[in-house]
């Protein structure tokens, strides 16, 4: 199998009208208009690259994997593995040992809390969360708390919607497990300084599970360097399919964790009298994967590869700087959480005396895409004191000319309202 | 096309604005709490009843336009009514926000401002928060708990 993708770079900057064209759903219309997608946040569209790999991998080499000596089962293997050993070079893991795959992040984040949390921690053992996580990133480790009797701690976010590290250092000790906490804010767009997290984490001794569903698609990633224990993310943010995620655990950890589900595929040896495990990863994949999810995923992999995340980066934080700029026009907006140094292309958002959810629906009669809501991440609405806010999420195919149609569908909003 | 100022009819924004009967109550017979997960919208609402008559009615909380203005004419339009009436004007608002048609249909009076919500099948939660709401507190009201109580014994 091999995807033809011809960077779409010129003069250093992204083609992006080019880009554009190889995503079929955003040549289509909303209630007349052109489509405006600002939910990149919530999921990813996906190119033509992408949905071929899906169509050829049923029409032409659909099987079972690791079971059959056919023609088609020994194809659908190769290319679920190739897939694994692109997320493994795409992520920077030194093996595609150290990848499992999963539903989404939240599989795999439950992987990991119930794999060693729920056999492993003790009573008065510690898990530190960070106060923007997503809902995935918390309640898996409550439930944890509540069959062990490991507690709790959390990170306090600033005014500015940073993490305040001097507190993070108060809060880890020789209690510490395990310090859980998000590369990049789903609500607020926060890069939160992961280097110096991990340092301070295992310095006391913890383990550092990142939640990478957000920064994934949208900044350069290597995992090994990052020096974290874990790392989760899922292919719809990432261009890829639903259905299909990522585990990055360190070989040395995933090999001495217990399976978290059990069944076909993950055996070595069966009978009624005991059962031993595969090695990691197969382990940890019990019953049929998301094969084609797999497969779709390694092409989105491939094209993201190609598009370039250095590019990637820079227009999306080209977007970023000028939506910042552009929102601050409109009267009655206050942005939430905005001062961080480093942000990737989210921005939330709340207008005076106007609801989230009608903002949502006036901006969808205008055919602009956005989420209106607490975001899965109700404790960092609390912290900022709102219900929910307006969120707009950028991807590299975004344009300004979008950015500015959001702003005039802002200002239909405030005639409805005055 | 769903129409937007059908949504947003000028007696909806005006609700929104200064929504009536928008307080606590410190002597109601009782209260219940409705809420949305999917947006986070919450409200409360009291009920004071004389018999079988709502005698006083009133709610707070946080939500959109469209759920602030609806429980705001929902405790107009319930004042002084008693439970059938209540519960068959709940039918036919609930009836006409997801566009079906009421078996039995109650005249729904100013509350027909709210038949631009059908158009909008993600808001319809929010026009029948307050209507859920206010059943489960008729509902839970201590003659009636004692009501269906007795008649599961029966």
């Amino acid at each position: 199998m091999s995807v033809i993708v011809e960077p779409a770079v010129r003069s250093g900057s992204l083609d992006v009208d080019r880009l554009r064209r190889d995503f079929p759903i955003l040549g289509t219309e909303v209630h007349g208009k052109p489509l405006v997608y600002l939910d990149n946040a919530a999921t990813s569209q996906k190119p033509a690259v992408v949905l071929e790999a899906l169509a050829r991998f049923y029409s032409t080499e659909n099987a079972n994997i690791h079971r059959g000596v056919h023609h088609l089962s020994e194809r659908a293997t190769e290319e679920f593995e190739l897939a694994r050993l692109r997320v493994a070079r795409f992520l920077g893991a030194r093996s595609p040992d150290e990848i499992v795959f999963t539903r989404g992040t939240t599989d795999a984040i439950n992987l990991v809390a119930h794999s060693i949390g729920r056999f492993q921690f003790k009573p008065g053992d510690e898990i530190i969360l960070s106060g923007m996580e997503h809902h995935s990133n918390i309640v898996p480790w409550q439930e944890i708390t509540s069959q062990t009797g490991a507690r709790l701690r959390v990170i306090p976010v600033t005014d500015a919607g940073e993490l305040d590290l001097d507190a993070f250092g108060r809060l880890l000790s020789a209690r510490t497990r395990m310090v859980a906490v998000t590369h990049v804010s789903n609500a607020i767009g926060t890069v939160n300084p992961l280097e110096r997290i991990i340092a301070m984490a295992h310095e006391a001794g913890a383990l550092v599970l990142v939640d990478g569903a957000q920064s994934a698609p949208h900044l350069p990633l290597d995992v090994a360097t990052l020096g974290c224990d874990f790392f989760a993310c899922s292919g719809h943010k990432m261009m890829g399919p639903t259905g299909i995620g990522v585990l990055f655990g360190r070989s040395e950890l995933l090999d001495s964790m217990p399976p978290y589900q059990t069944g076909g595929g993950m055996i070595a040896q069966v009978s009624f009298e005991k059962t031993t495990f595969a090695p990691s990863p197969g382990r940890f994949e019990a019953g049929t994967p998301p094969i084609a999810g797999a497969i779709g995923l390694g092409a989105a992999l491939e094209y993201l590869d190609a598009v370039g995340l250095e590019a990637i980066e820079r227009h999306e934080g080209a977007l970023l700087a000028y939506a910042t700029t552009r929102l601050a026009e409109v009267s009655g907006l206050r942005q939430i959480g905005a001062g961080a140094p480093q942000r990737a292309s989210v921005i939330s958002f709340v207008m005076d005396g106007i609801h989230p959810h009608d903002v949502g629906t006036i901006l969808d009669q205008e055919g602009i895409a956005i989420r209106a809501g607490h975001h899965c991440a109700q404790p960092l609405m609390a912290r900022f004191g709102v219900p929910g806010t307006i969120r707009a999420s950028f991807s590299f195919y975004n344009t300004f000319a979008e950015v500015d149609a959001l702003v005039a569908g802002l200002e239909k909003v405030r005639e409805v309202f005055v | 096309m769903a129409d937007l100022s059908q949504l947003y009819q000028s007696v909806i924004l005006d609700h929104n604005q200064s929504p009536r009967n928008c307080r606590r109550m410190a002597d109601a017979d009782q209260s219940a709490e409705g809420y949305n997960p999917l947006c986070g919208d919450q409200l409360t609402v009291w009920v004071r009843m004389d018999g079988d008559q709502i005698q006083d009615i009133s709610f707070e909380g946080s939500g959109c336009a469209i759920s602030k203005a609806s429980a705001s004419m929902m405790t107009q339009a319930v004042k002084g009514k008693n439970m059938a009436d209540v519960l068959g004007l709940f039918e036919s608002f609930h009836a006409m926000v997801t566009g079906r048609t009421a078996d039995s249909p109650t005249p729904l009076g100013k509350l027909a401002v709210f038949s631009g919500v059908s158009e909008f099948p993600s808001r319809v939660k929010c026009a029948s928060l307050s209507w859920h709401t206010l059943k489960r507190a008729l509902e839970s009201l201590p003659n009636e708990a004692a009501r269906s109580n007795k008649g599961t014994q029966e």
